[in-house]
């Protein structure tokens, strides 16, 4: 039994071909039990998202591999010349170190990001309702998660914000602890002070309001945020009650001068202020960054905050690499476990080098014997050998099917004395196997 | 019997503050986890090192300096553990064990022999006086701690140089918070603790305030902790400055508390 990935992403497919790969959500069922009725296939998960699409397989062996690209060119109506060259093909550790790193946002356009491993768990859901899940992938799945989970809580991949509206949020918690109660106001338009505006009442803040040199502006941005419009005039009393400031205008001159903060602060108790200067040029006096209390950052230094924060998710992710690795390795040796011919293999073996070296013991003592005789007790041996061996070996070969095949591994291993992890399989499983066709 | 308690829990700290400093460095959940058990272990050996040698004493556990920074230090921890349980800084106790540690270790090096009680001391206001004092100076030293966690955080956010402690450290507002709570609770501590011992002082020596070297530095220091308290509640100080007055209060504590018994001498000198 071998695992295999078939598979496409950002990376290795533009849009209008992922496009086309795609399984729609509300009907994967079909596709799914599909492909399970395909040849070789034993097990099938389909994990579909605008970035990639992964078909994990159980399958007999590689041979499945071309059965299903024939399907999904049929399925989607594509040409095999259209789709291979976009296809990558991961196959055992390999296929497993994939689809660990995919859960885990390792292989996110975004480094990190945590949505991939909710689709992953949908595609496992769907995949279990459709009934195409067994032994391996059931459990390969609920590994997926149990990585994925411990690399998001151990390593500082998803650790900090990593685009510009997100950082001014997280700045905004470090200030303010919890957002909630707190009191956010815009200045001007734009799109990405608007997004950080959005991602801040999100977040819990309590009243939003705009600003505007043309009221009716201000006002219609205040319906999209159901917060209140005030008047440009109004603008400096009403920072009084306000804790966080994005101001985007396209003023050519400084709009918040750092006197009329420092005035302000005394009559708000020190009250913490945070402005979001993401206006070039800037709206907010530079000098009010050195006010008690008072955070300005401009959109320089909100990239600056997101660049080291992508250098250091790209740190993390290199420990990130490193816990997948060692999972890798025991899921393997638990796949190799579960390979049922090496057992039967080396239990033969051990038998028939028992049985030869029996016979030869009896035959020195018995000279007298002819050649006749002597293949003739060779021959009783060897069927006495084969006729204890015919039940144990097709209880094994049932058994590999089930949920138990790893306990009666383990058991005739064991009773028999037989080394641990069967000599092959478990050495080729392992290695560097992927391949891009 | 009873110093192997003091080793023990002693141990214990050592080990909650590698843990809480590993978890620092590491973000690994049972290592904070860790640490915090370790220091509860630690500070139940601890209660037992100072019940035993209450009993065997057969007085309030404070009649040398031995005995005292041991006090102190289990003091600090128990405001620490108070405090924790409503704010849960998960790096607090990498700052607030080091400085039990060293008082601990100081003590070691001091007679720990259980000297009897001078007959002037000898009186139930001993117990309820020191644990008040010590008890408020505790919750200080917390608020110590809170605030060089502030200013530290502080700098990165005004330098907008966001290091590798931004994550780990907590929001600004969390650890204004937390000197808030310590001093609210740590000053009318204090004030009782000053009251009761004119009080006592009153009863023992005919007066209520004899301007003893600890008296004299417990004033200055209620003094710092009052207008600090009281700047933060008219005029709304809070952030840098509120937490440079903790750290400067803070050195008070150390000058009252080592400082005065060390150099000073006086009344309440442990000799």
């Amino acid at each position: 039994m071998e695992i295999l990935v078939l598979g496409l992403n950002h990376k290795s497919a533009p849009l209008h071909i992922r496009e086309k790969v795609a399984f729609p959500e509300n009907e994967i069922a079909g596709p799914l039990r599909a492909v399970n009725s395909l040849d070789g296939i034993k097990e099938n998960l389909i994990v579909s998202t605008c970035n990639r699409v992964e078909i994990v397989l159980a399958a007999e062996d590689k041979g499945a591999v071309e059965v299903l690209k024939e399907f999904l060119a049929e399925h989607h109506g594509v040409d095999r010349g259209e789709l291979d060259p976009h296809l990558y093909l991961h196959i055992g550790g390999e296929a497993v170190r994939h689809l660990y790193r995919v859960a885990s946002g390792l292989d996110s356009l975004v480094l990190g990001e945590p949505q991939i491993l909710g689709q992953v768990k949908d595609a496992f859901e769907y995949a279990r309702d459709a009934g195409t899940l067994g032994l391996i992938l059931n459990r390969l799945l609920k590994k997926t998660f149990s990585v994925a989970k411990s690399v998001r809580t151990d390593t500082g991949i998803a650790r900090s914000a990593v685009s510009v509206s997100y950082a001014a949020v997280e700045l905004a918690k470090k200030i303010f602890g919890e957002t909630e109660g707190r009191t956010a106001m815009i200045i001007g338009a734009g799109e990405m002070g608007e997004l950080a505006l959005k991602h801040l009442v999100s977040s819990g803040i309590k009243e939003v309001f705009v600003a505007n040199r043309t009221f009716e502006k201000a006002v219609a941005l205040a319906q999209q945020f159901g917060g209140s419009a005030i008047k440009y005039e109004d603008l400096l009393d009403q920072l009084l009650i306000t804790d966080i400031v994005i101001s985007s205008t396209g003023a050519p001159h400084v709009i918040i001068h750092a006197d009329d903060i420092r005035k302000l602060m005394g009559r708000r108790k020190y009250q913490p202020m945070f402005f979001i200067d993401i206006a070039v040029p800037r709206d907010i006096d530079a000098a009010v960054n050195d006010i008690d209390n008072a955070y300005l950052y401009n959109v320089d230094d909100l990239q600056a905050v997101v660049a080291d924060n992508v250098k250091g998710r790209e740190k993390e992710a290199e420990k990130a690499e490193a816990m997948v690795g060692k999972e890798v390795a025991t899921f393997q040796k638990w796949v190799s476990s579960l390979q049922v011919v090496p057992t039967i293999v080396a239990l033969r073996g051990k038998m028939e080098r028992i049985r030869a070296a029996e016979t030869e013991k009896a035959l020195g003592r018995l000279p007298h014997l002819s050649d006749k005789d002597r293949q003739q007790v060779k021959a009783l041996t060897t069927a006495i050998v084969n006729k204890i061996l015919h039940r144990p070996q097709a209880v094994l070969k049932e058994a590999s099917h089930t949920e138990d095949a790893g306990l009666y591994l383990e058991v005739t291993r064991k009773m028999f004395d037989l080394p641990d992890t069967p000599e092959e399989g478990a050495e080729n499983n392992g290695n560097e196997r992927t391949q891009k066709d | 019997m009873d110093i192997i308690l003091h080793k023990i829990s002693l141990l214990m700290y050592a080990f909650a503050t590698v843990g809480f400093l590993l978890y620092l460095g590491h973000q690994k959940e049972f290592l904070s986890r860790a640490g915090s058990w370790l220091t509860g272990i630690g500070f139940v050996v601890q209660s037992l090192f100072l019940v035993v040698r209450g009993v065997k004493a057969g007085h309030h556990p404070i009649s040398n300096l031995f005995e005292a920074l041991n006090f102190f230090a289990w003091s600090i921890v128990c405001a620490y553990f108070i405090l924790q349980y409503r704010f849960r800084i998960k790096v607090l106790g990498a700052l607030v064990l080091p400085i039990a540690i060293v008082l601990m270790t100081i003590s070691l090096t001091l007679d720990t022999t259980i000297a009897p009680l001078i007959p002037a001391l000898q009186s139930n206001w001993l117990g309820i006086h020191t644990t008040l004092a010590f008890l408020g100076n505790a919750f200080f030293v917390v608020a110590f701690a809170g605030s060089v966690l502030y200013l530290v955080q502080e700098r990165q956010l005004k330098n907008r140089h966001l290091g590798s402690l931004f994550h780990r450290l907590p929001s600004l507002d969390v650890l204004d918070r937390l000197q808030y709570r310590s001093l609210t609770i740590g000053f009318p501590l204090m004030t009782f603790g000053i009251i009761t011992g004119a009080i006592w002082g009153a009863s023992a020596w005919g007066s209520y305030w004899s301007w003893d070297p600890k008296e004299t530095w417990s004033l200055i220091t209620w003094f710092i902790y009052a207008a600090l308290l009281h700047a933060r509640l008219t005029i709304g100080w809070r952030g840098r400055k509120a937490a440079w007055l903790s750290i400067v209060g803070f050195g008070a504590i150390l000058f009252t508390f080592l400082g005065v018994n060390l150099i000073l001498g006086g009344l309440h000198s442990y000799n």
